[in-house]
């Protein structure tokens, strides 16, 4: 008998805020504490621990824990943990973690992505030369990830007709969801023409196309559904998981600069489900830039290559009353950059019927959660309920 | 408005090695240079030992013409760096020689304003010490 798909037990996460003053490791053992009270594990259940990127020294707030520090500092016992950066992005935690459990190397895995990002401040100039990757962008002052995307963005509008509007109508629709978000940064109404007129960035993409930097830790507990009877709620099943590497791993070099790599990360997913599109409830999509998501509604097949402008711009198919309910904590643009897990977070919380104000009232047991964008990026659907080995 | 940004102060650069050498010090001649497959003349870029098409190893630098087109472009308005005067034109530039083969570059001498994919554009070199940048212009109609 095969065995069973791996599933999440519980969810966590610290104060999420713009310079919250704490350490990563604070705001890491605060979520963590977070998901085990709410899944009704103890310390003593997590044999596993998983992250990504793992500590990146090099860039302040960026990823400022790693797992031997908060496995010392909460004194666990570990049989497996992984953590680092050369992975299909953010859900590399849970990804691994999930393969992790389902091959009995862990029981219950703690996935953390910590971020002080609001506090930390880089400057670029300090660096030395440069490296890797990022010889072949920096020297021409293509400095941030908001060049690189608009750069996409710019492709996509003149392939498609798509406009500022539609990338406006979602950046409105996020804010819409964050003020029933009581831990949202940004909570405040954002109109279409506060949008319009506030300060471009990297053209077509304004200030309120970027997400917002934050400080805050999440957590996801992954575990084998059979160490999961007892527990405070019924385990939540990861359905699928795709993280296909197929194109190009370049931002420049890329053959299409329309869809970056969630399109493959999609297709693959989908090949290992009897699911598709049309069964989904809801989507949590990254919106590290507010075009991404667009990338992702059409890399999943929610709309058709070219038309995620005009369905995210028609509010019937994404409030949280429409057809496919859309970033409904108000997204990395308005709730805060916890950097991914944010999305799978909220996936939980609503197939848990958790989500106070924001709560779909519709149907909701079946979640996509697409997270990444540029060269990397996972995709994965959540379903609640009971499922189907 | 008109941006020059010839400058090559303030701008943050490679760290040259035996794989790049060739590609940032190419424009010292003001020839754009790219590695090529001497098998399957296929080019490989960024610099590589092995070509991605046919796994030959057997590589060398080959003048391009410097010219192509316009594949996509952002006005950068937002002060990353405060020593460089925004709005500058950041594009990706698809060269003649082969589909997607591409370079991320500043487009000078032009209005920001103006810019439009598929523009002809050519090479030019920005010194920085022993490194030669390749920025493009708008081509003259050709
Ligand atoms: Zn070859």
């Amino acid at each position: 008998m095969a065995a069973s798909k791996p599933v999440i037990s519980g969810i966590g996460q610290s104060a999420v805020g713009r310079r919250l003053g704490r350490s990563g490791l604070d705001l890491t053992v605060e979520a963590v504490k977070d998901a085990l009270q709410h899944s009704g594990l103890s310390i003593k259940d997590i044999d596993g621990v998983a992250c990504w990127p793992g500590r990146a020294a090099a860039s302040p707030g960026f990823s400022p824990v790693s797992i031997p520090e908060l496995h010392d500092a909460m004194g666990m016992d570990l049989n497996w943990y992984s953590g680092g950066g050369e992975g299909p992005g953010q859900l590399s935690s849970v990804i691994n973690a999930a393969a992790a459990v389902t091959t009995g190397l862990a029981d219950h895995v703690i996935c953390f992505r910590t971020v002080t990002e609001s506090s930390a401040r880089t400057d670029l100039r300090s660096s030395g030369p440069l490296t890797d990757w990022m010889q072949w962008l920096l020297p021409f002052h293509a400095y941030s990830a908001a060049n690189w995307t608009a750069l996409y963005a710019q492709r996509y509008f003149h392939e498609f007709g798509a406009t500022r509007e539609s990338l406006g109508a979602l950046a409105v629709h996020s804010r819409n969801n964050a003020a029933l978000n009581p831990k949202a940064i940004y909570r405040d109404p954002l109109t279409l023409d506060d949008y319009l007129s506030s300060r471009m960035i990297s053209s077509p993409l304004c200030l309120y196309d970027c997400d917002v930097p934050a400080d805050g830790s999440t957590v996801v507990i992954v575990s084998r559904r059979e160490c999961t009877s007892g527990l405070r709620r019924e385990p939540i099943q990861i359905e699928a998981t795709g993280c296909r590497l197929e194109k190009r791993h370049s931002w420049d070099q890329a053959p299409d600069l329309t869809t970056m790599s969630m399109s493959s990360a999609a297709k693959s997913m989908w090949s290992r489900t009897g699911l598709t599109p049309n069964d989904v409830d809801f989507a949590e999509l990254y919106d590290g830039f507010s075009i991404i998501t667009l990338f992702w509604l059409e890399a999943f097949g929610f709309c058709g290559r070219g038309e995620a402008a005009d369905f995210v711009m028609d509010n019937s198919n994404i409030a949280l009353n429409g057809k496919l309910p859309l970033n409904t904590h108000g997204g990395q643009l308005s709730a805060g950059r916890t950097h991914g897990l944010g999305f799978v977070h909220e996936a939980c919380a609503q197939i848990w019927r958790e989500a106070g104000r924001r709560q779909i009232q519709g149907p909701c047991n079946i979640a996509a959660v697409g997270v990444g964008g540029g060269t990397v990026a996972a995709a994965m659907i959540l379903r609640g309920g009971n499922p189907i080995r | 408005m008109r941006v020059k940004m010839n400058d090559s102060s303030n701008r943050m650069l490679p760290q040259l090695d035996d794989t790049n050498r060739f590609f940032w010090q190419s424009g010292k001649d003001g020839k754009l240079r790219l590695l090529r497959c001497e098998c399957c003349a296929h080019y490989v870029h960024p610099p590589a030992p092995v070509c991605s098409n046919c796994l030959s190893t057997q590589l060398s630098p080959q003048i391009v013409s410097g010219k192509g087109r316009v594949a996509s472009f952002t006005v950068n308005h937002h002060p990353w760096n405060p020593a460089v005067e925004t709005p500058y034109v950041i594009a990706l530039v698809e060269l003649d020689e082969q589909e997607n083969l591409r370079l991320t570059t500043n487009l000078v001498d032009c209005d920001p304003e103006s810019v439009r994919i598929g523009d002809r554009v050519s090479v030019r070199f920005t010194q920085c010490g022993d490194i030669y940048l390749p920025l493009f212009a708008l081509a003259d109609t050709d």
